[in-house]
Protein backbone atom coordinates (compact mmCIF):
# COMPACT_ATOMS: atom_id res chain seq x y z
CA UNK A 1 0.00 0.00 0.00
CA UNK A 2 2.76 2.19 0.72
CA UNK A 3 3.86 2.14 -2.60
CA UNK A 4 0.81 3.44 -3.99
CA UNK A 5 0.63 6.39 -2.62
CA UNK A 6 3.13 9.61 -3.33
CA UNK A 7 3.69 12.47 -0.77
CA UNK A 8 2.50 14.82 -2.67
CA UNK A 9 1.22 15.78 -6.09
CA UNK A 10 3.47 16.83 -9.01
CA UNK A 11 1.08 17.68 -11.18
CA UNK A 12 -0.73 20.24 -9.22
CA UNK A 13 0.77 23.37 -7.83
CA UNK A 14 -0.34 25.69 -5.19
CA UNK A 15 -1.25 28.80 -6.40
CA UNK A 16 -1.11 32.66 -4.60
CA UNK A 17 -4.17 31.86 -2.92
CA UNK A 18 -6.48 32.46 -5.49
CA UNK A 19 -7.06 28.54 -5.94
CA UNK A 20 -5.08 28.31 -9.17
CA UNK A 21 -3.74 25.12 -10.41
CA UNK A 22 -1.47 24.28 -13.55
CA UNK A 23 -1.37 20.53 -15.36
CA UNK A 24 -0.31 19.30 -18.18
CA UNK A 25 -2.27 17.75 -20.68
CA UNK A 26 -0.66 14.25 -20.53
CA UNK A 27 -1.20 14.60 -16.53
CA UNK A 28 -4.48 15.37 -17.24
CA UNK A 29 -5.60 13.28 -19.71
CA UNK A 30 -3.88 10.09 -17.18
CA UNK A 31 -5.90 11.48 -14.72
CA UNK A 32 -9.15 11.20 -16.36
CA UNK A 33 -8.11 7.77 -17.95
CA UNK A 34 -7.62 5.91 -14.76
CA UNK A 35 -10.96 7.07 -13.34
CA UNK A 36 -12.54 6.14 -15.83
CA UNK A 37 -11.93 2.43 -16.39
CA UNK A 38 -14.50 0.65 -18.70
CA UNK A 39 -13.96 -3.12 -17.90
CA UNK A 40 -14.16 -6.18 -19.88
CA UNK A 41 -15.05 -9.13 -17.69
CA UNK A 42 -13.16 -12.35 -19.27
CA UNK A 43 -14.28 -14.32 -15.95
CA UNK A 44 -13.64 -18.51 -16.72
CA UNK A 45 -13.43 -19.83 -13.64
CA UNK A 46 -13.88 -19.73 -9.78
CA UNK A 47 -12.12 -16.39 -9.40
CA UNK A 48 -15.19 -15.12 -11.22
CA UNK A 49 -16.96 -15.38 -7.40
CA UNK A 50 -14.50 -13.14 -5.81
CA UNK A 51 -14.71 -10.86 -8.86
CA UNK A 52 -18.54 -10.37 -8.01
CA UNK A 53 -17.53 -10.01 -4.38
CA UNK A 54 -15.22 -7.19 -5.40
CA UNK A 55 -18.26 -6.04 -7.79
CA UNK A 56 -20.95 -5.92 -5.53
CA UNK A 57 -22.17 -3.01 -3.03
CA UNK A 58 -19.67 -4.35 -0.07
CA UNK A 59 -16.37 -4.15 -1.82
CA UNK A 60 -17.83 -2.08 -4.41
CA UNK A 61 -14.97 -1.13 -7.15
CA UNK A 62 -17.14 1.23 -8.75
CA UNK A 63 -15.63 3.67 -6.10
CA UNK A 64 -12.75 3.80 -8.19
CA UNK A 65 -14.24 4.64 -11.52
CA UNK A 66 -14.12 1.31 -12.74
CA UNK A 67 -17.92 1.14 -13.25
CA UNK A 68 -19.00 -0.18 -16.38
CA UNK A 69 -18.66 -3.47 -17.67
CA UNK A 70 -18.75 -3.66 -21.20
CA UNK A 71 -18.89 -6.52 -23.19
CA UNK A 72 -17.25 -5.58 -26.26
CA UNK A 73 -14.15 -5.31 -26.40
CA UNK A 74 -14.04 -2.73 -29.00
CA UNK A 75 -15.53 -0.18 -25.80
CA UNK A 76 -13.39 -1.09 -23.20
CA UNK A 77 -10.36 -0.18 -21.79
CA UNK A 78 -9.15 -2.77 -19.14
CA UNK A 79 -9.33 -6.46 -19.87
CA UNK A 80 -9.86 -8.46 -16.16
CA UNK A 81 -8.26 -11.53 -17.00
CA UNK A 82 -9.80 -14.05 -14.18
CA UNK A 83 -9.68 -17.86 -13.72
CA UNK A 84 -7.58 -20.30 -15.25
CA UNK A 85 -7.26 -19.76 -19.32
CA UNK A 86 -6.67 -23.41 -21.00
CA UNK A 87 -4.81 -23.69 -24.36
CA UNK A 88 -8.08 -24.04 -26.05
CA UNK A 89 -8.94 -20.69 -25.22
CA UNK A 90 -5.92 -18.33 -25.87
CA UNK A 91 -7.33 -17.50 -29.40
CA UNK A 92 -10.23 -16.64 -28.03
CA UNK A 93 -8.30 -14.06 -25.56
CA UNK A 94 -5.95 -13.11 -27.68
CA UNK A 95 -8.41 -11.95 -30.13
CA UNK A 96 -10.03 -10.33 -27.19
CA UNK A 97 -7.21 -8.26 -26.33
CA UNK A 98 -6.25 -7.72 -30.23
CA UNK A 99 -9.81 -6.24 -30.89
CA UNK A 100 -9.47 -3.53 -27.74
CA UNK A 101 -8.79 -0.26 -28.68
CA UNK A 102 -5.91 1.78 -27.51
CA UNK A 103 -4.84 3.09 -24.89
CA UNK A 104 -5.79 -0.50 -22.73
CA UNK A 105 -4.61 -2.52 -19.97
CA UNK A 106 -4.86 -6.09 -18.76
CA UNK A 107 -5.24 -7.11 -14.98
CA UNK A 108 -4.13 -10.71 -14.07
CA UNK A 109 -6.68 -11.88 -11.67
CA UNK A 110 -5.70 -14.28 -9.61
CA UNK A 111 -2.94 -17.09 -9.33
CA UNK A 112 -4.18 -19.33 -12.77
CA UNK A 113 -4.50 -15.83 -14.80
CA UNK A 114 -0.75 -14.88 -13.32
CA UNK A 115 1.49 -17.96 -14.07
CA UNK A 116 -1.16 -21.02 -14.14
CA UNK A 117 -0.98 -21.87 -10.81
CA UNK A 118 -0.84 -25.72 -10.04
CA UNK A 119 -2.22 -26.68 -13.38
CA UNK A 120 0.98 -27.33 -14.39
CA UNK A 121 -0.44 -29.29 -17.53
CA UNK A 122 -0.81 -30.12 -21.11
CA UNK A 123 -4.37 -27.92 -20.69
CA UNK A 124 -3.35 -24.71 -18.94
CA UNK A 125 -1.89 -21.54 -20.12
CA UNK A 126 0.85 -20.73 -17.76
CA UNK A 127 -0.31 -17.16 -17.09
CA UNK A 128 -1.64 -15.27 -19.86
CA UNK A 129 1.95 -12.99 -20.24
CA UNK A 130 2.56 -15.96 -22.53
CA UNK A 131 -0.05 -14.92 -24.82
CA UNK A 132 -1.07 -10.67 -24.15
CA UNK A 133 1.14 -8.45 -22.54
CA UNK A 134 0.01 -7.86 -18.81
CA UNK A 135 -0.12 -5.31 -16.29
CA UNK A 136 -1.08 -6.17 -13.01
CA UNK A 137 -0.84 -9.70 -11.64
CA UNK A 138 -3.29 -10.18 -8.84
CA UNK A 139 -1.74 -13.38 -7.04
CA UNK A 140 -4.39 -15.25 -4.55
CA UNK A 141 -6.67 -18.21 -5.14
CA UNK A 142 -8.83 -16.66 -5.08
CA UNK A 143 -7.61 -12.83 -4.01
CA UNK A 144 -8.96 -11.52 -1.17
CA UNK A 145 -11.13 -8.45 -2.67
CA UNK A 146 -8.76 -6.10 -0.57
CA UNK A 147 -6.03 -7.37 -2.66
CA UNK A 148 -8.30 -6.81 -6.24
CA UNK A 149 -8.82 -3.28 -5.00
CA UNK A 150 -5.02 -2.84 -4.59
CA UNK A 151 -4.28 -3.90 -8.09
CA UNK A 152 -6.80 -1.73 -8.63
CA UNK A 153 -5.16 0.87 -7.38
CA UNK A 154 -2.08 -0.16 -8.38
CA UNK A 155 -2.95 -0.11 -11.91
CA UNK A 156 -4.55 3.55 -11.74
CA UNK A 157 -0.90 4.61 -10.19
CA UNK A 158 0.46 2.96 -12.76
CA UNK A 159 -1.44 4.74 -15.65
CA UNK A 160 -0.87 8.16 -13.32
CA UNK A 161 2.63 7.76 -14.16
CA UNK A 162 2.41 6.25 -17.29
CA UNK A 163 4.24 3.50 -16.37
CA UNK A 164 3.74 -0.04 -18.33
CA UNK A 165 5.94 -1.98 -16.62
CA UNK A 166 3.96 -5.31 -15.07
CA UNK A 167 4.25 -5.16 -11.50
CA UNK A 168 2.71 -7.43 -8.67
CA UNK A 169 0.38 -6.74 -5.54
CA UNK A 170 2.07 -7.30 -2.75
CA UNK A 171 0.00 -8.33 0.45
CA UNK A 172 -0.82 -6.19 2.99
CA UNK A 173 0.31 -5.66 6.30
CA UNK A 174 -2.10 -6.86 9.37
CA UNK A 175 -2.08 -3.79 11.84
CA UNK A 176 -3.02 -6.54 14.10
CA UNK A 177 1.06 -8.42 13.83
CA UNK A 178 2.81 -4.84 15.08
CA UNK A 179 3.47 -5.01 18.18
CA UNK A 180 4.55 -1.68 19.00
CA UNK A 181 0.86 -0.35 17.92
CA UNK A 182 -0.80 -2.46 21.14
CA UNK A 183 -3.60 -3.53 18.43
CA UNK A 184 -5.88 -6.15 19.77
CA UNK A 185 -7.97 -8.28 17.24
CA UNK A 186 -11.84 -7.88 18.03
CA UNK A 187 -14.48 -10.34 16.60
CA UNK A 188 -11.86 -13.43 16.07
CA UNK A 189 -15.26 -15.26 17.54
CA UNK A 190 -18.19 -14.79 18.93
CA UNK A 191 -17.85 -17.07 22.12
CA UNK A 192 -14.80 -15.60 22.94
CA UNK A 193 -16.10 -12.20 23.11
CA UNK A 194 -16.78 -10.19 26.36
CA UNK A 195 -20.74 -9.86 27.37
CA UNK A 196 -19.94 -6.49 28.23
CA UNK A 197 -17.54 -4.95 24.96
CA UNK A 198 -18.77 -1.96 23.59
CA UNK A 199 -20.41 -2.81 20.44
CA UNK B 1 -28.44 -57.99 -4.75
CA UNK B 2 -25.62 -57.11 -7.63
CA UNK B 3 -23.84 -60.79 -6.70
CA UNK B 4 -27.21 -62.02 -8.20
CA UNK B 5 -26.95 -59.75 -11.56
CA UNK B 6 -23.31 -61.41 -12.00
CA UNK B 7 -24.93 -64.50 -11.96
CA UNK B 8 -27.60 -63.67 -14.70
CA UNK B 9 -24.52 -62.23 -16.52
CA UNK B 10 -22.84 -65.85 -16.19
CA UNK B 11 -26.44 -68.30 -16.66
CA UNK B 12 -27.16 -65.96 -19.55
CA UNK B 13 -23.94 -65.31 -21.71
CA UNK B 14 -21.58 -68.13 -20.37
CA UNK B 15 -18.22 -67.17 -22.55
CA UNK B 16 -18.74 -63.22 -21.69
CA UNK B 17 -17.40 -63.10 -18.67
CA UNK B 18 -13.40 -62.76 -18.44
CA UNK B 19 -13.51 -62.06 -14.59
CA UNK B 20 -15.63 -61.01 -11.27
CA UNK B 21 -14.29 -59.01 -8.43
CA UNK B 22 -16.44 -57.27 -5.78
CA UNK B 23 -15.29 -54.41 -3.40
CA UNK B 24 -17.22 -52.73 -0.38
CA UNK B 25 -20.41 -54.49 -2.13
CA UNK B 26 -19.53 -52.86 -5.54
CA UNK B 27 -19.93 -55.84 -8.32
CA UNK B 28 -17.36 -55.64 -10.73
CA UNK B 29 -17.36 -57.68 -14.17
CA UNK B 30 -15.02 -57.46 -16.56
CA UNK B 31 -16.53 -59.23 -20.04
CA UNK B 32 -14.56 -59.87 -23.72
CA UNK B 33 -14.89 -57.06 -25.97
CA UNK B 34 -16.98 -58.69 -28.45
CA UNK B 35 -19.90 -59.50 -26.29
CA UNK B 36 -19.84 -55.58 -24.75
CA UNK B 37 -22.86 -54.48 -26.43
CA UNK B 38 -24.83 -57.35 -26.18
CA UNK B 39 -24.43 -57.79 -22.39
CA UNK B 40 -25.43 -54.01 -22.04
CA UNK B 41 -27.95 -54.36 -23.96
CA UNK B 42 -29.63 -57.48 -22.35
CA UNK B 43 -28.58 -55.51 -18.98
CA UNK B 44 -30.91 -52.09 -19.91
CA UNK B 45 -33.25 -54.55 -20.61
CA UNK B 46 -34.05 -57.55 -18.39
CA UNK B 47 -36.46 -56.75 -16.09
CA UNK B 48 -34.53 -58.66 -13.24
CA UNK B 49 -31.66 -56.20 -14.15
CA UNK B 50 -33.16 -52.90 -15.70
CA UNK B 51 -29.96 -51.25 -15.19
CA UNK B 52 -31.67 -48.38 -16.91
CA UNK B 53 -28.99 -45.14 -16.49
CA UNK B 54 -24.77 -44.95 -17.24
CA UNK B 55 -23.61 -43.11 -15.07
CA UNK B 56 -20.09 -42.99 -15.61
CA UNK B 57 -17.99 -44.20 -19.12
CA UNK B 58 -14.96 -44.00 -18.60
CA UNK B 59 -11.00 -45.09 -19.69
CA UNK B 60 -8.10 -46.17 -17.63
CA UNK B 61 -4.38 -46.89 -18.94
CA UNK B 62 -2.32 -49.45 -17.54
CA UNK B 63 0.63 -49.40 -19.72
CA UNK B 64 2.12 -52.34 -18.58
CA UNK B 65 -0.34 -54.63 -19.33
CA UNK B 66 -2.03 -56.14 -22.95
CA UNK B 67 -4.79 -54.97 -23.71
CA UNK B 68 -3.85 -52.28 -22.19
CA UNK B 69 -6.81 -50.29 -22.03
CA UNK B 70 -9.87 -50.94 -19.45
CA UNK B 71 -13.33 -49.27 -20.21
CA UNK B 72 -15.19 -48.91 -16.90
CA UNK B 73 -18.96 -48.21 -17.37
CA UNK B 74 -20.89 -47.64 -14.22
CA UNK B 75 -24.84 -48.60 -14.60
CA UNK B 76 -27.41 -47.73 -11.91
CA UNK B 77 -31.27 -48.57 -11.93
CA UNK B 78 -33.24 -45.98 -11.05
CA UNK B 79 -36.10 -48.40 -10.67
CA UNK B 80 -34.61 -51.33 -8.87
CA UNK B 81 -32.02 -49.15 -7.09
CA UNK B 82 -28.77 -51.41 -7.58
CA UNK B 83 -25.56 -51.01 -9.38
CA UNK B 84 -23.40 -52.71 -11.57
CA UNK B 85 -19.46 -52.07 -13.08
CA UNK B 86 -18.69 -53.01 -16.24
CA UNK B 87 -15.20 -53.41 -17.84
CA UNK B 88 -14.00 -54.19 -21.10
CA UNK B 89 -9.81 -54.33 -21.59
CA UNK B 90 -8.98 -53.37 -25.24
CA UNK B 91 -6.09 -51.77 -26.93
CA UNK B 92 -2.05 -53.58 -27.51
CA UNK B 93 1.10 -52.37 -25.79
CA UNK B 94 1.33 -49.45 -28.39
CA UNK B 95 -2.15 -48.36 -28.02
CA UNK B 96 -3.60 -49.33 -31.49
CA UNK B 97 -6.42 -51.58 -32.12
CA UNK B 98 -8.37 -50.31 -28.97
CA UNK B 99 -11.95 -50.58 -30.63
CA UNK B 100 -15.05 -51.06 -28.62
CA UNK B 101 -18.75 -51.09 -29.85
CA UNK B 102 -20.74 -47.99 -28.88
CA UNK B 103 -23.50 -47.61 -26.24
CA UNK B 104 -24.99 -44.50 -27.80
CA UNK B 105 -27.65 -46.51 -28.75
CA UNK B 106 -28.41 -47.81 -25.69
CA UNK B 107 -27.82 -44.95 -23.00
CA UNK B 108 -27.36 -41.59 -25.12
CA UNK B 109 -25.16 -40.62 -21.75
CA UNK B 110 -22.70 -42.48 -23.40
CA UNK B 111 -22.58 -40.10 -26.16
CA UNK B 112 -20.42 -37.51 -24.98
CA UNK B 113 -18.47 -39.75 -22.25
CA UNK B 114 -17.15 -42.33 -25.62
CA UNK B 115 -15.99 -39.20 -26.74
CA UNK B 116 -14.39 -38.11 -24.18
CA UNK B 117 -12.40 -41.70 -23.68
CA UNK B 118 -11.39 -41.13 -27.30
CA UNK B 119 -10.25 -37.68 -26.72
CA UNK B 120 -8.19 -38.55 -23.72
CA UNK B 121 -6.79 -42.02 -24.34
CA UNK B 122 -7.00 -43.06 -27.96
CA UNK B 123 -10.06 -45.86 -27.23
CA UNK B 124 -12.06 -46.16 -30.60
CA UNK B 125 -15.85 -46.86 -29.97
CA UNK B 126 -17.79 -48.55 -33.74
CA UNK B 127 -20.31 -46.83 -34.46
CA UNK B 128 -20.35 -44.15 -32.88
CA UNK B 129 -22.59 -41.41 -34.29
CA UNK B 130 -19.82 -38.11 -33.72
CA UNK B 131 -16.53 -39.10 -32.15
CA UNK B 132 -14.80 -36.56 -32.26
CA UNK B 133 -12.60 -34.82 -29.80
CA UNK B 134 -14.34 -33.09 -26.54
CA UNK B 135 -12.12 -31.78 -24.43
CA UNK B 136 -9.30 -30.59 -25.96
CA UNK B 137 -9.18 -29.33 -29.76
CA UNK B 138 -8.61 -30.56 -33.46
CA UNK B 139 -5.04 -29.82 -33.78
CA UNK B 140 -4.20 -31.47 -30.56
CA UNK B 141 -1.93 -34.86 -31.21
CA UNK B 142 -1.90 -37.63 -29.27
CA UNK B 143 -3.87 -38.07 -25.94
CA UNK B 144 -3.61 -36.27 -23.25
CA UNK B 145 -4.08 -38.93 -20.22
CA UNK B 146 -2.15 -41.95 -21.63
CA UNK B 147 0.65 -42.55 -19.45
CA UNK B 148 3.41 -41.99 -22.09
CA UNK B 149 2.03 -38.74 -23.11
CA UNK B 150 4.94 -36.42 -21.84
CA UNK B 151 3.64 -34.56 -19.00
CA UNK B 152 5.54 -31.35 -19.93
CA UNK B 153 4.20 -31.17 -23.16
CA UNK B 154 1.80 -28.49 -24.32
CA UNK B 155 0.58 -27.61 -27.73
CA UNK B 156 -0.50 -24.12 -27.91
CA UNK B 157 -2.72 -22.84 -30.19
CA UNK B 158 -1.70 -19.05 -30.47
CA UNK B 159 2.00 -18.86 -30.74
CA UNK B 160 3.75 -17.24 -27.55
CA UNK B 161 4.84 -13.85 -27.68
CA UNK B 162 8.17 -13.24 -28.94
CA UNK B 163 10.12 -11.56 -26.06
CA UNK B 164 12.75 -13.07 -23.97
CA UNK B 165 12.73 -15.37 -20.87
CA UNK B 166 8.72 -16.17 -21.82
CA UNK B 167 9.01 -18.81 -19.15
CA UNK B 168 9.63 -16.37 -16.63
CA UNK B 169 8.72 -13.07 -17.25
CA UNK B 170 9.09 -10.09 -15.03
CA UNK B 171 8.14 -8.95 -12.37
CA UNK B 172 8.15 -12.49 -11.22
CA UNK B 173 11.34 -13.01 -9.76
CA UNK B 174 13.81 -16.18 -9.69
CA UNK B 175 11.30 -18.22 -7.16
CA UNK B 176 8.35 -16.51 -7.74
CA UNK B 177 5.62 -17.43 -10.64
CA UNK B 178 5.43 -21.05 -10.18
CA UNK B 179 8.62 -21.82 -7.54
CA UNK B 180 6.77 -25.81 -7.11
CA UNK B 181 6.08 -26.70 -10.87
CA UNK B 182 7.63 -29.76 -13.07
CA UNK B 183 8.01 -26.78 -15.50
CA UNK B 184 10.84 -25.36 -13.32
CA UNK B 185 12.27 -27.92 -11.69
CA UNK B 186 12.76 -31.21 -13.56
CA UNK B 187 14.42 -29.83 -16.19
CA UNK B 188 16.81 -27.76 -14.73
CA UNK B 189 16.06 -24.88 -16.20
CA UNK B 190 16.24 -22.64 -13.17
CA UNK B 191 18.27 -23.32 -9.91
CA UNK B 192 17.12 -22.23 -6.61
CA UNK B 193 19.85 -21.86 -4.04
CA UNK B 194 18.67 -23.02 -1.09
CA UNK B 195 20.16 -23.89 2.14
CA UNK B 196 18.01 -26.39 3.29
CA UNK B 197 19.61 -30.36 3.19
CA UNK B 198 18.77 -32.12 0.11
CA UNK B 199 16.50 -34.54 1.52
CA UNK B 200 13.99 -32.19 1.86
Amino acid sequence: MGDLISNNSEIVTPGDGQGFATTRLADMLAWAQKYSLFMYPFVTACCGMEFMAVSSPRYDFSRFGSEAPRFSPRQSDLLWVVGTIVQRQAPILRRIYEQMAEPKWVLAFGTCASCGGFYDNYATVAGIDKIIPCDVYVPGCPPRPEAVLDGLMLLQDKIQKGDRRPAVVKPRHDPVDDPGLGLVQVRRSRSSRPSNAPT
Amino acid sequence: MAKALVDLIARTFPDAIVETSAQHGDETVVLTPDSWKSVARFLRDDPRARLDMLMDLTAVDYPDREPRFEVVVHLYSLTKGHRLRIKARVGDAEGENAELDTLTELWASANWAEREAYDMFGVSFRGHPDLRRILTYPEFEGHALRKDYPAERIQPLVPYRDVPNIEKLAPFGRDEGMPFGRQTHAHGRLEIPSDEPESL
